[in-house]
């Protein structure tokens, strides 16, 4: 989900049926995150993640950058000048969240085209029981379908029971979870990742060393992403770790099981954050029924967190996006074991501004900041990793599946400009995404490459 | 085929894109995002007249040979059209955006004219074709191989990265020509865009004579450059004043 929030006290008027799912007076509400997104490969994941709450920030979406189209008007006059101020940071939004998820689609599509383990077949997920080594076509795509309805039925469960959690307070569980999760993810995936580059490359390195280099990458990760760090090292960390399990969920995920699943995906978070019973919102709604910040899913925040003069401290929003990367990364890591999977990498899905808490008599000229949850950066890594390894070596299908992704990005921000309520931020990219894949590889490829041979331009 | 190549190439073709991107375009978020949503638009007009060209290719008999390149010629025509249907589509989006942005803007005028605003969608729609055209064999320049071994020409490499810069600035410059365009409602102008699409793909044919496709397409970007830089204000004093770093103004300064 993408949330714009605007903190501006002149925002805080009134409760009016924009800000009616988060009242103004709410400590930051965190915002949605696609988070249903079925943690595969660690399957487990939170869902729950999608809580980010901003600080304080009611949903006041920023009109954000609609600089390619028509740009929502305000009526009053009012709050033109808070439009104004929007938008001129919307088009800075967009490109805030544009540059994380490039960096991840990079790092994810150089490894695949670089690093052979990751195209390997060696073996499927528990949550991806049925093979899709079959001969006919027919039984390919049943197989596919199932494997789908049981990682998507893995997510929902993951996201009702961290709902439930989240209900009944069990906070320390939750954060036990996430601090798992990240603790396998930063430093059991990091080791094999490590592992495989240095094959790859064919460079030789000794254990002291290997466990010096593991060891400071994942303690200060660790550090950086559950309490306190440079904001430019806890945005590396959380890219890096979400271009790790996309690769996981690369590898892992038979081929056509990976497309049915990330349409599937799509849809239901359309459905968990859209519709009044589904999970997400009712996290939401217990947040703020408790006027405190929602369980911190992974998040990828943009902001500047300013701690001068703040009247709360963003830290419970760190906090949150600790916990909540953390229980992603236990979903993950426990595949083996489903029945504590969490599947916190859904939850991180959607973006949501993060607002420094800062008044604006306190401070003059706050970083209005965006936040994008994990899970959204790695299915749109997936989906463009997933094109990079099997688009028969093309890379023009690569470069328009990123382009879409992007469009759809920046189409769902123009949304929630226009909407001013918590959107799923997977929908949008992720039908862009597979239809520019599958019209690139079976129709563009063919005649540019007929071009090509005959050097052609167009 | 070495890195010498693959770098040299890379550089050829995109190296001046990426000037001008970095110099112009990477420092401002709107512009950014009109450049990707340029490029978005030029890859849907690829899409359809793939979809248009795979169809006929499908209905048609792939031993025909003639009829195949008749084919190709036609898919190539086409396409030429339909990106600059999509490139006016284009424009009228803009329109549209400005005035949004007008109205939300405080003192009533955008952050973004329309004329740097053609610039960005040009340099976007040429990026994409660029893109499109180059990457591939960019990636088959790091693999073993010896270019031309079967009698074809030795510099395949090489003048494909000389035309797809040529098509990137073509795309620049036509961008501003199209969008004035469609402005001030001159319709020659856009008429001259098209047919010199049309021109430049056409010269394509003439391949591997590569005098009969790279000299008149680098001329006619040297007319488009001279148009568009004159419709954009310059003028032959301007240039001259850059030239020689003097100021604007009543009195101008030497060097600086």
């Amino acid at each position: 989900m993408i949330t714009f929030m605007n903190n501006s006290d002149s925002e805080e008027e009134a409760c009016n049926e924009r800000t009616s799912l988060m009242s103004a007076e709410s400590p930051p509400v965190p915002s949605y995150q696609d988070g249903l997104q079925a943690s595969e490969a660690g399957e487990a994941q939170a869902r729950r993640k999608r809580r980010t709450g901003s600080n304080r920030s009611p949903n006041n979406i920023a009109d954000g950058e609609m600089s390619d189209s028509g740009v929502p008007v305000r009526e009053s006059a009012l709050e033109n000048e808070e439009e104004e101020l929007t938008l001129k940071y919307g088009a800075k939004h967009v490109i805030m969240l544009f540059v994380p998820v490039t960096l991840c689609m990079i790092v994810v599509v150089a490894t695949i085209k670089s690093v052979r383990f990751y195209t390997e077949k060696n073996g499927q997920l528990i949550y991806t029981p049925f093979s899709e080594d079959t001969t006919s076509v027919g039984q390919r795509l049943l197989n596919s379908v199932l494997n789908t309805i049981i990682m998507i039925s893995v997510i929902v469960v993951m996201t009702v029971f961290l709902v439930l959690l989240y209900k009944y307070r069990c906070y320390k569980f939750i954060h036990g979870w996430l601090i798992l999760s990240s603790l396998m993810l930063l430093f059991l995936f990091t080791y094999i990742y490590l592992g495989e580059v240095l094959k790859t490359y064919n460079v030789a390195m000794d254990y002291p060393t290997l466990f010096l280099v593991i060891w400071n990458f994942g303690a200060v990760g660790m550090i950086c992403i559950h309490w306190k760090g440079p904001l430019q090292l806890q945005q590396a960390y959380l890219i890096m770790i979400s271009a790790l399990m996309a690769l996981v969920f690369i590898k892992y995920l038979p081929e056509w099981s990976a497309w049915v699943i990330l349409g599937a995906i799509s849809i239901y978070d359309l459905m968990a954050v859209l519709c009044p019973k589904g999970p997400l919102r009712m996290l939401v709604e217990t947040a703020q029924e408790r006027n405190e910040p929602i369980f911190p899913a992974l998040i990828y925040s943009s902001a500047m967190m300013w701690t001068v003069g703040m009247a709360k401290p963003d830290t419970a929003a760190r906090g949150l996006s600790q916990q909540t990367w953390d229980a992603a990364e236990d979903g993950r890591e426990n595949h083996r074991s489903p029945s504590h999977a969490d599947s916190q990498m859904s939850e991180t899905r959607s973006p949501v501004p993060t607002r420094p808490i800062t008044s604006l008599e306190e401070l003059e000229e706050e970083e209005r900041g965006v936040k994008l949850g994990l899970g959204d950066f790695i299915f749109y890594s997936v989906l463009v990793g997933k094109a990079a390894a099997t688009a028969s070596g093309d890379w023009n299908t690569t470069l328009a599946c990123f382009v879409a992704i992007l469009i759809g990005l920046c189409l769902t921000l123009l949304l929630l400009a226009v909407f001013k309520k918590a959107l799923p931020a997977l929908p949008i990219s992720i039908t862009f995404g597979l239809v520019f894949y599958f019209s690139t590889d079976n129709l563009v490829r063919p005649f540019m490459d007929t071009l090509a041979s005959h050097q052609l331009y167009i | 085929m070495t890195l010498a190549v693959f770098f040299g190439c890379t550089f050829i073709a995109f190296g001046p894109a990426l000037g001008l991107f970095v110099f112009t375009i990477a420092r401002d978020p709107l512009r950014i995002i009109i450049l990707i949503a340029g490029a978005f638009f030029w890859l849907v007009s690829l899409l359809l007249s793939s979809l248009i060209w795979f169809i006929a290719v499908k209905a048609s008999d792939p031993r025909d040979e003639p009829l195949q390149k008749g084919l190709l010629i036609f898919g190539v025509m086409f396409s030429v059209l339909l990106q600059e249907a999509f490139r006016f589509l284009y424009y009228k989006l803009l329109r549209k955006a400005i005035e949004g942005l007008v109205a939300l803007s405080e003192d009533g005028c955008s952050p973004i004219s329309i004329q740097q605003m053609a610039y960005v969608a040009g340099v976007g729609f040429g990026l994409m074709s660029g893109a499109f055209s180059m990457i591939n064999l960019l990636a088959d320049t790091l693999g073993p191989g010896t270019v031309g071994i079967h009698g074809d020409s030795q510099l395949y490499f090489l003048t494909s990265a000389f035309m797809t810069m040529v098509l990137i600035f073509l795309h620049t410059f036509w961008g501003i020509l199209f969008f004035h365009g469609c402005e001030h409602r001159r319709w020659w102008e856009i008429t001259a865009v098209v047919v010199m699409h049309l021109a430049v793909s056409g010269s394509t044919f003439c391949n591997p004579l590569y005098v009969g496709s790279l000299v008149p397409s680098y001329l006619l970007m040297a007319t488009a450059a001279a148009w568009a830089y004159l419709l954009s204000g310059g003028s032959a004093q301007n240039l001259w004043r850059f030239l020689l770093c003097l100021r604007s103004g009543p009195s101008p300064q030497p060097g600086s």
